[in-house]
């Protein structure tokens, strides 16, 4: 259903024209000013822009379709698990959206086709930025993903599941980042309090791998949280027939 | 017991296909089924009639294992549907009331889809496909065809196509023919007639003349319990005990009820519209089973000024049926033994 329904693709096109904007904007900063950063870092410190709403937009339909549908009935009358149905929605969703990332490997590339000279210079097209950014994308895709899954799998309206995705993502990408300013510098917060903030900092985690440093915490805390929020989807999709 | 991949051994052909033993359901303050029991056996086709609201659709899904029971156990073939719900789902197929299925996708696609869900061998795969097609008449025009463009006669044929795939032991439809006109119909109560004996259908309907035609026996279901269950005689004589006779006659009421006194008969009238001039329509209910036309005909012909036109000897219908069963009073299911009354069932006070 993924690839037939319009969403997917109005989606994409949006994810894809915004990505490029800024992708542009950068480049004409880059112009004017010299920037510290590499283009790639800075483009990909906007990931949150789009996850916003393209996360929402493929699978708030995944499950609560099916429901308000009424097509789940059938789906559940199969000998298929539940947990195979859960994990191949998010397989959709989750390979869509590292595809649409993979596409804006597209901007780089067609930036040094048109100007050779830019590119010359090599800091177009640096690998280790991209590929550590890269797998940063993957791995918390992870966790967006599940969270539109589980937000779908608990409500028969595709719109209050897009909405519940839309607000636990702004909490968890955006949130994160508040409760670290909230912090005042000097107030001695014990190291377990300041400990578990650092440790949901998402921001954090995005220059770590882009830098190079692939921290297993990151990871764990993307893929454990991840399958916590899938295994509930499948028990809500079994209780809520 | 071993919980393997391999699905629980096949009974004989003496198990009875479903077999529901007290089956309770709540959603919160509310029980849709209470204490549901009933069997059905192999190649048997059986209609699940109810009002609306009856419990029906619970029921139906209890056993197809979209729902849990609240309390009571289903088997199907033999195996437990709340211990082994995966064993279960390969020998049930299930058509949803309404009959949802995705607009998007084209006939044949949607059919391989499903077949691939229910475990059917990737070999086997194509083969299944076409026969389930050819069964509901879809392999020729409607193959190809996106299913959000096919008219709701197709689109039950594809239900019902869904249903058939892997050839299950049991085919459970939830209103099968709702919305469709009389061809129709007649064409999905060829496709089921012609399963019979293959696979046990349970078929769940409010068009009771195509019940009437097509299933075996019936089982009546009211607020959430069972009322009647049989074949059509058996419903019969139990909530329209006697025989009815429709008689046109001519002449007074008085000296035709005089006249069959005489003769020892015991009659009812239910219902007396007048005809063309003089002429009245009657029907007349006897209580004893033996009487026979002939002998009410006689009878008849016996009373002064009374000219028989035609009588003839009417067999209640599903309908009538259904209507008694469903006026009881919700106390009494079938498990209660019910004292022989010779009027007709009194109209309880809760209203259906």
């Amino acid at each position: 259903m993924l690839l037939i329904s319009p969403t997917t693709y109005i989606a994409s096109f949006l994810f894809l024209t915004l990505m490029g904007l800024l992708y542009w904007i950068i480049l004409s900063g880059m112009v004017t000013t010299a920037q510290e950063e590499l283009p790639a870092v800075e483009f990909f410190k906007g990931f949150w822009i789009p996850t916003f709403f393209v996360v929402p937009l493929l699978t708030m339909r995944s499950i609560a379709g099916e429901r308000s549908h009424g097509t789940l009935d059938t789906l559940l009358t199969t000998p298929t698990s539940r947990g195979s149905m859960v994990l191949s929605k998010f397989a959709g969703a989750y390979l869509f959206y590292l595809l649409l990332w993979l596409l804006t490997l597209g901007f780089p590339l067609l930036v040094a086709k048109f100007y050779p000279a830019a590119a010359a210079s090599g800091q177009l097209l640096e690998p280790a930025p991209i590929l550590g950014s890269f797998a940063f994308i993957a791995v918390s895709g992870v966790l967006f993903i599940s969270i539109g899954i589980f937000a779908s799998s608990i409500t028969r309206s595709q719109l209050v599941a897009g909405m519940l995705s839309f607000t636990t993502l702004f909490v968890v990408i955006v949130g994160g980042q508040q409760l670290s300013s909230l912090t005042p510098s000097g107030a001695g917060l014990s190291s377990w309090i300041s400990g578990t903030i650092d440790y949901l900092q998402i921001f954090n985690h995005l220059d770590d791998f882009a830098r190079g440093i692939v921290d297993t915490r990151p990871l764990i805390y993307y893929t454990s949280l991840g399958a916590l929020l899938l295994g509930m989807a499948s028990l809500a999709v079994e209780a809520k027939a | 017991m071993h919980y393997t991949r391999r699905p629980a051994p096949e009974p004989m052909k003496s198990t009875p296909s479903i077999r529901v033993q007290n089956l309770t359901r709540r959603f919160g303050a509310v029980t849709a089924i209470q204490n549901v029991s009933f069997t059905v056996d192999h190649g048997e086709i059986v209609g699940f009639l109810g009002p609306n609201g009856a419990g029906k659709s619970t029921t139906m899904r209890i056993l197809s294992g979209i729902l849990s029971a609240t309390s009571g156990s289903a088997w199907v073939g033999g195996v437990s549907v709340a211990q082994h719900p995966h064993d279960v789902k390969r020998k049930i197929g299930y058509m949803p009331e309404n009959n949802p299925l995705p607009q998007d996708m084209r006939v044949v696609e949607y059919l391989r889809f499903r077949a691939r869900l229910k475990e059917v061998p990737t070999k086997q795969l194509r083969s299944t496909v076409e026969a389930a097609m050819e069964t509901c008449d879809l392999a020729r025009t409607a193959r190809r065809k996106i299913i959000g463009t096919l008219s709701k006669g197709f689109r039950q044929r594809v239900g019902i196509a869904d249903a058939l795939l892997g050839d299950p032991q049991v085919i459970i439809m939830d209103e099968p023919t709702i919305g469709l006109d009389p061809h129709q119909i007649q064409g999905i109560r060829r496709l089921i007639d012609s399963l019979r004996g293959r696979m046990t259908v349970v078929l769940s309907s409010h068009i009771l003349p195509e019940i009437e035609r097509c299933c075996d026996r019936v089982v009546i279901i009211n607020q959430g319990r069972i009322v009647a269950a049989g074949d059509h005689d058996t419903l019969r004589e139990e909530f329209l005990p006697g025989n009815r006779f429709q008689v046109e006659v001519e002449g007074s009421d008085a000296a035709l009820q005089a006249a069959l006194r005489t003769r020892g008969i015991q009659v009812e009238l239910l219902e007396a519209t007048p005809e063309q001039t003089q002429r009245r329509s009657l029907v007349l209910r006897t209580e004893d089973d033996r009487t026979h036309g002939v002998v009410l005909l006689e009878a008849l012909q016996s009373a002064e000024d009374c000219r028989v036109h035609s009588l003839a000897r009417l067999k209640p219908n599903l309908e009538e049926i259904f209507l008694a069963a469903t006026k009881r009073s919700w106390e009494e299911t079938i498990e209660t033994p019910r004292q022989s009354d010779p009027s007709p069932a009194q109209p309880s006070s809760t209203s259906v």
